[in-house]
């Protein structure tokens, strides 16, 4: 009796250190690692490219990038055997200057098998709610969206310099966020979050998948940017924000803001 | 009986094993205090940073509060802490520049301090060069234009005071004092300094109104046509009103003080300073790291229509060409009404937070 007693507590301060969750399972499932990397048509992204006058956008304007911080959300994995979608429901926040969160392992474990693999950029209308998010609100001074705009949060934040027409120095952000127009009562909103689709991949033991974005593309495509007209005050503007919307969503002849990048096992 | 013996054995066994370090001089624990957490804290931003090897206690903050009011931690018993941060100032100075023992001034503006365990980068002073209270309490003891110290000067003259060893052995399980255990109690006593019961917040919480003035500078705050300066200052969701990240927001074409840049060595850096909470305005003039405006007015003149253009200059700042967006007088008054309802009368005269020696 003792001895169960004892064996009890011993197994209890077992499982009480125990941080790594490695109980047999049945049938062999797995977490899925994603890292994200950042390219301007094809040149990678790093701290040492910030603030440097270095890139030319589709409209021909020389500029520079000085923040880049963005949200993706609900990555799911529908199974080609079973129809099963498996959705964390979590999210990730980018900081790609400082390099926060450039890998992020969503906290769920499916059955190793067939995907079809997507992820939300930014956050749809179910999840976009103001204010919910503790660690959200409290990054970067407040992921959020001021309710005057819809509330809500930032789907992303892209910021720095460009010469202008006149060649004078200017400065810009191009804040995604929910397409909202205040000038109607009530305000007028429109989800412009949108779903990336990275196609069929195989999940096993230890599969890792790189999210690539071209951070040129949202200069691009349908809409080729103009930054002497679109640079500042972009969050208030409805038609700025669709069009973001549009050169984020666009996947042509395998070019897009993201895209799926190697895939290792 | 005797397994009732051994599950307590193995439980408190678990403590230990469970726990990483063990801090205290031979397991000596003084009596826990949780922070008081202000309920719009706790409900929309994470929880404060304390550090594993400092928890908060009793008498640990006690000790920290008489630490931080007494003269002898400088060099001629003249000079604490509290003398260039006064709890009437939200624990700031109200002088443009301290001076220091010697009656040698700086060259930056004494900071406010509060809500200092929710900088969860954990970087402090203008330039962020502290990466902890702790550490951060280090610099002016020795700091030779402030306290002008050495801390074995400090450690010897509080082992001989009449109540500081016992305090010390309260707080810490030991009567010997060093620079270690008089910086974390310094640190516990920092942390318990929390501001969030302005008006602002009481209307957060529905318990009071603002007037139509202050409404409308929230909305000239969040308007990314007139102020926009929640993309740094922050929002109603975020009760700190500072990103605690360093930007250049265009005072100078030329840094004679190249703040945050001088401690990374990155000329992308230079002349960019920690942005400040807005909290507690009404009582930290002057502004700036450098206390160059005495008045709100100089301040969000400044952002209206007194930007210069440097190379480092954030690129949130708008229309610098022109010296910024250009408010209406109207538009700034009631800003300023609205930065104002962000003073919170509560802390500054907070009886803990006063002199206790
Ligand atoms: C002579 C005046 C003076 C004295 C004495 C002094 N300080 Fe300060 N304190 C300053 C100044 C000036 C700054 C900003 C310095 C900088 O950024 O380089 C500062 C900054 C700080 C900060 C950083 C706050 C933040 O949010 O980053 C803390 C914390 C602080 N002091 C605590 C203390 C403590 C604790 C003591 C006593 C051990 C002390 N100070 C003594 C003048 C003083
Ligand atoms: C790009 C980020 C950014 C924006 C946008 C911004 N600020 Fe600041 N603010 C800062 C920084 C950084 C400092 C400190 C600068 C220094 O001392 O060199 C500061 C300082 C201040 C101070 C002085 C506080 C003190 O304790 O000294 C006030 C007041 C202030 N800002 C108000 C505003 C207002 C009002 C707006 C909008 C009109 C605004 N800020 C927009 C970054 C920003």
């Amino acid at each position: 009796m003792r001895k169960i007693a004892l064996m009890f507590a011993a197994s209890l301060l077992m499982i009480g250190c125990n941080n790594d969750d490695d109980t047999t399972q049945p049938i062999p499932e797995s977490t899925v690692d994603f890292t994200f990397t950042h390219n301007w048509d094809g040149n990678m992204i790093d701290n040492t490219d910030f603030d440097l006058l270095q890139y030319f956008n589709a409209n021909g304007e020389q500029m520079s990038i000085s923040k880049l911080v963005y949200l993706i959300s609900d990555v799911t994995f529908v199974s080609l055997s079973t129809g099963e979608i498996f959705d964390a429901g979590d999210y990730n926040l980018i900081d790609v200057r400082q390099g926060t969160n450039l890998s992020f392992t969503p906290d769920i474990e499916i059955p190793e098998g067939e995907y079809l693999v997507s992820f939300t950029f930014g956050f749809d209308d179910e999840d976009n709610q103001d204010g919910i998010y503790q660690d959200l609100n409290s990054a970067d001074g407040g992921w959020n969206v001021p309710m005057m705009l819809g509330g809500g949060y930032h789907y992303m934040r892209l910021e720095g310099k460009f010469i202008d027409n006149t060649t004078t120095e200017m400065n810009y952000a191009y804040h995604a966020i929910r397409a909202n127009n205040a000038s109607t009562t009530p305000i007028t909103l429109q989800d412009t979050s949108f779903v990336v689709d990275l196609g069929q991949i195989t999940i096993g033991s230890s599969t890792s998948i790189e999210i690539k974005m071209n951070v040129a593309e949202w200069f691009k495509n349908p809409n080729q940017w103009d930054l002497n007209v679109l640079n500042t005050v972009l969050m208030p503007n409805f038609d700025a924000q669709i069009m973001m919307y549009e050169n984020g969503s666009t996947w042509s002849n395998s070019t897009g803001v993201f895209s799926k990048g190697t895939v290792t096992q | 009986m005797r397994f009732r013996i051994a599950l307590l054995l193995l439980f408190s066994l678990s403590l230990i094993a469970c726990k990483d370090e063990d801090d205290t001089a031979n397991g000596y624990t003084a009596t826990p205090l949780e922070l008081e957490i202000p309920p719009l804290f706790a409900e929309k931003i994470l929880p404060p940073v304390i550090p594993e090897d400092n928890p908060q206690s009793v008498e640990g903050v006690a000790l920290g509060r008489k630490l931080f009011f007494d003269k002898r931690l400088s060099a001629d018993n003249t000079l604490a802490c509290a003398g260039c941060h006064r709890p009437a100032n939200a624990f700031t100075d109200p002088r443009q520049f301290s001076v220091g023992i010697d009656g040698l001034a700086g060259t930056r503006n004494s900071m406010p301090l509060f809500n200092m365990a929710w900088n969860y980068g954990g970087l402090f002073f203008w330039d962020g060069r502290a990466t902890s209270l702790e550490n951060q309490a280090l610099a002016p003891v020795v700091d030779p234009i402030e306290m002008h110290n050495t801390w074995s000067n400090v450690a010897q003259t509080l082992q001989v005071d009449g109540e500081y060893p016992g305090m010390f052995e309260d707080a810490f399980g030991t009567q010997t004092i060093d620079s270690v255990l008089v910086t974390k109690a310094i640190a516990q006593f920092l942390r318990t300094l929390i501001s969030g019961n302005s008006k602002f917040d009481r209307y957060l919480a529905g318990t009071e109104n603002l007037t139509p003035s202050e409404l409308n500078g929230l909305n000239v705050f969040l308007d990314e046509n007139r102020g926009d300066c929640f993309h740094c200052h922050g929002n109603p969701n975020n009760p700190l009103w500072t990103d605690n990240i360093f930007h250049n927001n265009g005072l100078d074409e030329t840094f004679t003080d190249r703040g945050r840049g001088e401690v990374t060595g990155d000329p992308r850096e230079f002349g960019l300073f920690k942005t400040p909470s807005l909290r507690n305005l009404a009582f930290s003039a002057p502004y700036m790291h450098d206390g160059r405006f005495e008045t709100l007015d100089e301040v969000i003149d400044h952002y209206s229509e007194g930007l210069v253009y440097s190379e480092t200059i954030d690129p949130l700042m708008k229309k610098v060409s022109e010296g910024g967006v250009h408010l209406t007088p109207e538009d700034k008054a009631d800003l300023k009404a609205f930065l104002l309802s962000l003073s919170d009368e509560s802390f500054i005269n907070n009886p803990d937070f006063q002199n206790p020696n």
